[in-house]
């Protein structure tokens, strides 16, 4: 018999971690760019291109990860409610790591700007040009990223709440150190 | 081990084999949890909230310089919010290769480029007269072959007024009307020119200078510094303006009362045949500012001449192509980089904002102004 994982696979963890920092990184860098005139400015969309499009091809090789390796189990005990938010907010994370950059790489297209991810790279454009769909898009773009910034919130408090207040493993499932469930009583 | 806390809580009743998935822990420890959790959650909102601007409303941000901009010339839902009355135009760029050896833009390089383009006048408001304003102004889009491209937004004169946006800003607000007289505040105006000297180039520029007959007969001026770089990486300081082939003797008075002259006498003249401008790139010494475009740099600085501009087409900027085309300046080919220049972030993060504003006007997004039935 088989016993599901305690822990996700290293690659998962890896990635976790590292699409954190970058989608953290990521939203800070869309909302400061957004908000300033200073050469921050230029700087910050210069960078906000090419990571954003780093976040999406990592995100395409979490979900093989995903698929290919399951994740562990919630914990039995876990309330409905708890459980059913766990996958919602899963799913969601997963579904606007993917349409972030590729909403940001159309409203590009459709502005008619050259996608540029350096001074030399240049991606194809992926929506036809006109000021409706920029329009569009431009705003979807915005919404989602806050979407996204309120769902990291929601994912954080509830890691924490397991990690700290329930101790129940589901924190410790993606760190570095499994810490066994229900070990307490050792 | 010595029991700790959350065992003398749930421990001692629990069996290994039944033990509970949850491992919960004493009522004040859980307090102290609930709140390191709350702290990490707003602390990470608040950061972004600082981040985005919304805990400080004094900074300049982009929407307070567009703002700013309406509230001098009044808001016109589909418009630019600045240079807001023009119309598109295209042709190509015919290079003979000579800046080819300061930059490796492939524009530079001996052949023809396509360009679409605009002529506008200052100002927020489409309906303004063609005399009001003394400045002229020119916008290409370079398409190079390899899917690159330039866009330049340039002026006809040959500094700018200010170095910064924060002092833009302060001759914007300096500049808007009052609601008495419709007209800024004189008092406002003296301060502001008494505060900010390095304005005098400009206003010595502005006291000699008249509102041109056309557009085929000015200079523009890029007016920002730029920096190419050659095939070797070598970086050189450039500034650029299209001096026109037509003269100012070529000009017709226009008639009076006609407050559209720019956009009839443009059409009369490309009716018989194509417009002409010459690139002219001027090469920085070193130690020439590059950070302030309100300095000219000396005239004796190496010219050369990159090629010819040719405009052969008008269309009105409603429908033309440049009518969704944002000129800002910091959409460059490989080969050529903004400066050190303040301004051109700036401008770039202003006519972003403005660009949004007017195409979700023209989508009819929420909470956007209505269109005009009809437009200039």
């Amino acid at each position: 018999m088989i016993s599901a994982p305690k822990m996700f696979v290293p690659a998962a963890r890896v990635l976790h971690w590292l699409l954190a920092a970058m989608i953290l990184t990521m939203l800070f860098v869309g909302i400061g760019m957004v908000a300033s005139i200073s050469a921050r400015h230029d700087w910050l969309v210069n960078l906000h291109k090419p990571l954003g499009i780093a976040i999406l091809l990592l995100v395409i090789v979490r979900v093989v990860v995903r698929w290919r390796n399951p994740p562990p189990v919630l914990p039995a005990d876990l309330p409905l409610l708890q459980r059913l938010a766990a996958y919602a907010s899963q799913w969601l994370l997963y579904f606007l790591m993917l349409a972030l950059p590729l909403v940001g790489w159309a409203m590009l297209s459709a502005g008619g700007y050259p996608v540029m991810l350096g001074a030399s790279l240049r991606l194809p454009p992926i929506f036809p040009a006109g000021p409706v769909g920029f329009a569009v898009l431009r705003h979807l773009h915005t919404w989602l990223a806050l979407l996204l910034f309120v769902t990291f919130l929601a994912h954080m408090a509830a890691a924490l709440y397991h990690g700290l207040i329930r101790r129940d493993g589901v924190l410790s499932s993606m760190t570095w150190r499994c810490r066994a469930r229900g070990a307490a009583e050792d | 081990m010595a029991p700790t806390d959350e065992q003398r809580a749930d421990g001692p009743k629990m069996s290994r084999q039944n033990a509970p998935m949850a491992v919960f822990i004493s009522s004040h420890k859980r307090i102290g949890a609930w709140l390191l959790i709350t702290a990490a959650v707003v602390a990470s909102a608040a950061a972004f909230a600082y981040v985005g601007g919304w805990l400080t409303p004094g900074r300049l941000t982009p929407q307070r310089l567009v703002n700013q901009l309406q509230d001098n010339a009044g808001t016109f839902a589909g418009f630019r919010r600045n240079h807001a009355k023009g119309m598109c135009v295209s042709g190509w760029f015919d290079s003979n290769g000579a800046a080819r050896a300061y930059s490796v833009a492939q524009v530079f390089a001996l052949g023809r480029t396509p360009v679409e383009g605009r002529f506008a006048i200052p100002g927020g408001n489409p309906y303004a007269s063609d005399s009001s304003v003394p400045i002229r102004s020119m916008a290409l889009r370079f398409t190079q072959a390899n899917g690159q491209q330039w866009r330049t937004g340039m002026n006809s004169m040959p500094v700018f007024a200010v170095g910064t946006p924060q002092a833009f800003f302060a001759q914007l607000q300096a500049m808007q009307p009052t609601a008495a007289t419709g007209k800024p505040d004189p008092a406002k105006v003296a301060a502001f020119y008494a505060a900010h000297p390095e304005t005098g180039p400009f206003r010595a520029w502005a006291k000699t200078a008249k509102p041109s007959a056309s557009y085929a007969t000015e200079s523009y001026w890029g007016l920002d510094a730029f920096v190419f770089t050659d095939a070797h990486g070598k970086r050189q300081a450039v500034r650029w303006r299209m001096v026109p082939e037509a003269t100012a003797a070529d000009a017709v008075a226009p008639g009076a009362g006609d407050a559209d002259f720019l956009a009839s006498d443009l059409g009369r003249r490309l009716a018989q045949g194509p417009q002409r401008w010459e690139l002219q790139i001027t090469l920085a010494n070193p130690g020439d500012p590059t950070n302030d475009a309100s300095k000219a740099w000396p005239d004796n600085r190496r010219t050369i001449d990159a090629g010819t501009l040719v405009l052969d087409r008008i269309e009105p900027q409603d429908s033309g192509s440049c009518r969704d085309i944002n000129f800002d300046p910091l959409v460059l080919p490989d080969g050529i980089a903004g400066s050190d220049d303040p301004l051109l972030a700036a401008r770039s993060a202003a006519y972003a904002d403005s660009y949004l504003r007017r195409t979700s006007e023209e989508a009819h997004w929420p909470g956007s102004l209505p269109l005009p039935e009809h437009r200039p």
